[in-house]
């Protein structure tokens, strides 16, 4: 299990190098800078800025003393927000965006498996095909649309659940924003489910489990649900990442402190230090939590685990 | 020669079968038969219907009504949609007509998709058929390039592309372009993997063709299945992509409209005025169920084998 996942993450090194690399080069490239202002500064005091921050160096030597200092694990100063380091501003979006993707990622697996569990057990009724029809729509609204549309309804008509914000971080304030950023992922869960619940209810060893006398509810719990859920695992990888940049605008939309906005305002700032530290990170813990998925994968399928 | 005599015979003899097998009259194309295969499916037509009613309101509806969508009516400010002033779909903040500017974003938006579809699906189809038709080490260097490309959060790399060329929304989009070929060259890669094994192009290449005319000439052609199929799914989720960035301010600016800026702009008259998101926001949502049963529909039709 061990040499597994030192494998995986070898194999994840060369890719967040290059991407790291591109998005250096990228930013260093564009025209403008993070000390451009409406009124431009004295030559004198720019140069001294860029020398402060050794922008004024040979890009290459930037970049390797770049990555030097990502070695140790430091993300360099916020050109923008000059009292924060990175690492700072990172640790204090931190919390909201893990609670509120975590939430999601929760309530994504929890209400697509039941979803899909239902469509494939009353497949081709009245039921199925509700559920058929929201997800439809869960895959094609995009999150900006439903968000406003949700606010709408709940926070502005009804009244039942605040509009936006963050508050004490009851559930109230949740409730909104997770399902947002959930639905899309609940719908291709149970879309995923319901599939592959069917054809294994169709397998001959779920027919043994059916002759032998096993009442209905202990067949599909006990024997089909987990060969069933393999493809929904190998969704999970990915589902994570689209959740991480799905907060992005989830959290602009419902005014949530979280890491997206920091992003969102660095990359309108070309604050480039930080811009580059949350793609960083953001890639950091999208290769984590694909790794861990891929776990999880392990253990459900033995034959992964042989190879 | 003996030794081969009758071996030749038993051939001669099995392609003479074959032949008196083959029914004679003209012969049906895999694209005729995909086509009569569309024309059956009512859901894939109906969604053709509308999908070519939205492009031809967004071509020539501009011309049709006597409002702009950047000259303010000054008589009529966030006026609710009415059919005595003639704002069909009322006025925003400006007392700009909406029903102009949903028009005018929704032409916006359909040419954006349109350029970034164009750049991915030349990039997509010419990477993926050089890189199957080559093979070998090249082959196994430009697949290892498309993999690292898919590791890396494609949203935050438009993000960054977007700081890079600031406010040219055009050539933005062909760098949106440029990024979504993967999975293109992916599925391309394979066609092309078993289509260089087809007699044709052995006959080609014994009349001495060169490698580049033959990817073109003899290749090329016969993907179009799958690539229509595919583009066909690039255009909403470019359309997305694009409104997603207009939304969060990055994309589309001032005067100029589109269907995301629209919605942004309706997100935050939610509740004064409703009408400012509620028509902009259900002609995006008409435009992508519209796409997706049209892209269900031509898969089907294309590939009747994954029914």
């Amino acid at each position: 299990m061990l040499s597994f996942v030192l494998k995986r993450l070898a194999s994840t090194i060369p890719v967040i190098l290059i991407a790291i690399t591109a998005c250096f080069f990228v930013l260093r490239l564009a025209p403008g800078g993070p000390f451009d202002q409406e009124r431009a500064l004295p030559p004198e005091v720019m140069a001294n800025l860029r020398a402060y921050y050794h922008l004024d160096d040979p890009l290459i030597v930037q970049y390797l003393r770049y990555l030097g200092r990502l070695a140790q694990l430091d993300l360099g100063p916020s050109f923008v927000t000059k009292d924060f380091t990175v690492a700072r501003q990172i640790g204090i979006g931190l919390p909201y965006t893990l609670i509120l993707g975590g939430s999601a990622f929760l309530l994504a697996i929890v209400g697509g498996v039941i979803a899909g569990i239902y469509g494939a057990l009353y497949h081709n009724r009245s039921g199925d095909w509700a559920i058929a029809a929201i997800a439809m729509t869960g895959l094609v609204v995009p999150n900006f649309l439903v968000a406003p549309i949700l606010q709408l309804v709940f926070g502005v008509r009804l009244g039942w659940l605040p509009v936006g914000g963050w508050g004490d971080g009851s559930l109230r304030f949740l409730l909104l924003p997770v399902i947002v950023l959930a639905l899309p992922h609940i719908a291709r869960i149970s879309r995923l489910m319901r599939g592959s619940l069917i054809e294994t209810m169709n397998s001959n060893f779920i027919k043994t489990a059916t002759a032998k006398g096993i009442g209905r509810r202990r067949v599909v719990l006990k024997h089909a649900l987990r060969p069933a859920l393999t493809p929904v695992v190998s969704y999970l990888g990915p589902a994570a990442g689209y959740l991480l940049t799905g907060s992005i605008v989830v959290e602009q939309i419902f005014g949530i402190p979280g890491i997206g906005r920091y992003f969102v305002n660095a990359a309108l700032n070309r604050d480039y230090g930080m811009v580059l530290g949350t793609v960083i990170f953001y890639m950091a813990l999208i290769v984590l939590l694909n790794l861990l998925v891929d776990l999880a994968y392990a253990w459900l399928d033995p034959k992964v685990r042989q190879r | 020669m003996t030794l081969y005599a009758d071996k030749r015979r038993a051939l001669e003899e099995a392609f003479a079968e074959r032949d008196a097998e083959m029914p004679r009259g003209k012969p049906r194309s895999v694209t005729r038969d995909a086509l009569r295969r569309l024309k059956a499916n009512k859901a894939a037509m109906t969604a053709l219907v509308v999908f070519a009613l939205i492009v031809l309101a967004a071509i020539v509806g501009p011309y049709l009504i006597p409002y702009d969508y950047e000259t303010p009516d000054w008589n009529a400010f966030t006026a609710p949609p009415s059919l005595e002033t003639g704002h069909y779909f009322g006025t925003d903040q400006n007392g700009r007509d909406l029903l102009a500017r949903v028009l005018y974003g929704t032409r916006v938006s359909l040419l954006v998709a349109v350029i970034a579809t164009t750049v991915s699906v030349v990039v997509g189809v010419l990477y993926g058929a050089v890189s199957g038709f080559v093979g070998g080490r090249v082959d196994s260097a430009m697949m290892r390039f498309v993999d690292v490309m898919y590791a890396l959060p494609y949203i935050l790399f438009v993000i960054l592309l977007m700081v890079m060329f600031g406010r040219n929304v055009f050539l933005l989009f062909a760098a949106i372009g440029l990024l979504e070929w993967l999975t293109m060259a992916r599925i391309v890669r394979g066609q092309t993997l078993s289509l260089k094994e087809k007699e044709f192009v052995e006959a080609a290449r014994a009349a001495g063709v060169a490698t580049f005319p033959i990817i073109l000439r003899h290749i090329v052609p016969n993907l179009l299945g799958p690539v229509v199929i595919y583009a066909s799914l690039t255009v909403p989720e470019i359309v997305i992509t694009e409104s997603f960035l207009s939304y969060l301010g990055f994309g589309v600016q001032e005067p100029l409209t589109s269907l995301g800026t629209l919605i942004s702009e309706g997100t935050d008259a939610l509740g004064a005025a409703d009408w400012l998101l509620l028509f902009p926001g259900g002609v995006l949502v008409t435009m992508l169920l519209a796409l997706a049963f049209i892209g269900d529909g031509l898969r089907d039709a294309f590939d009747p084998k994954d029914r």
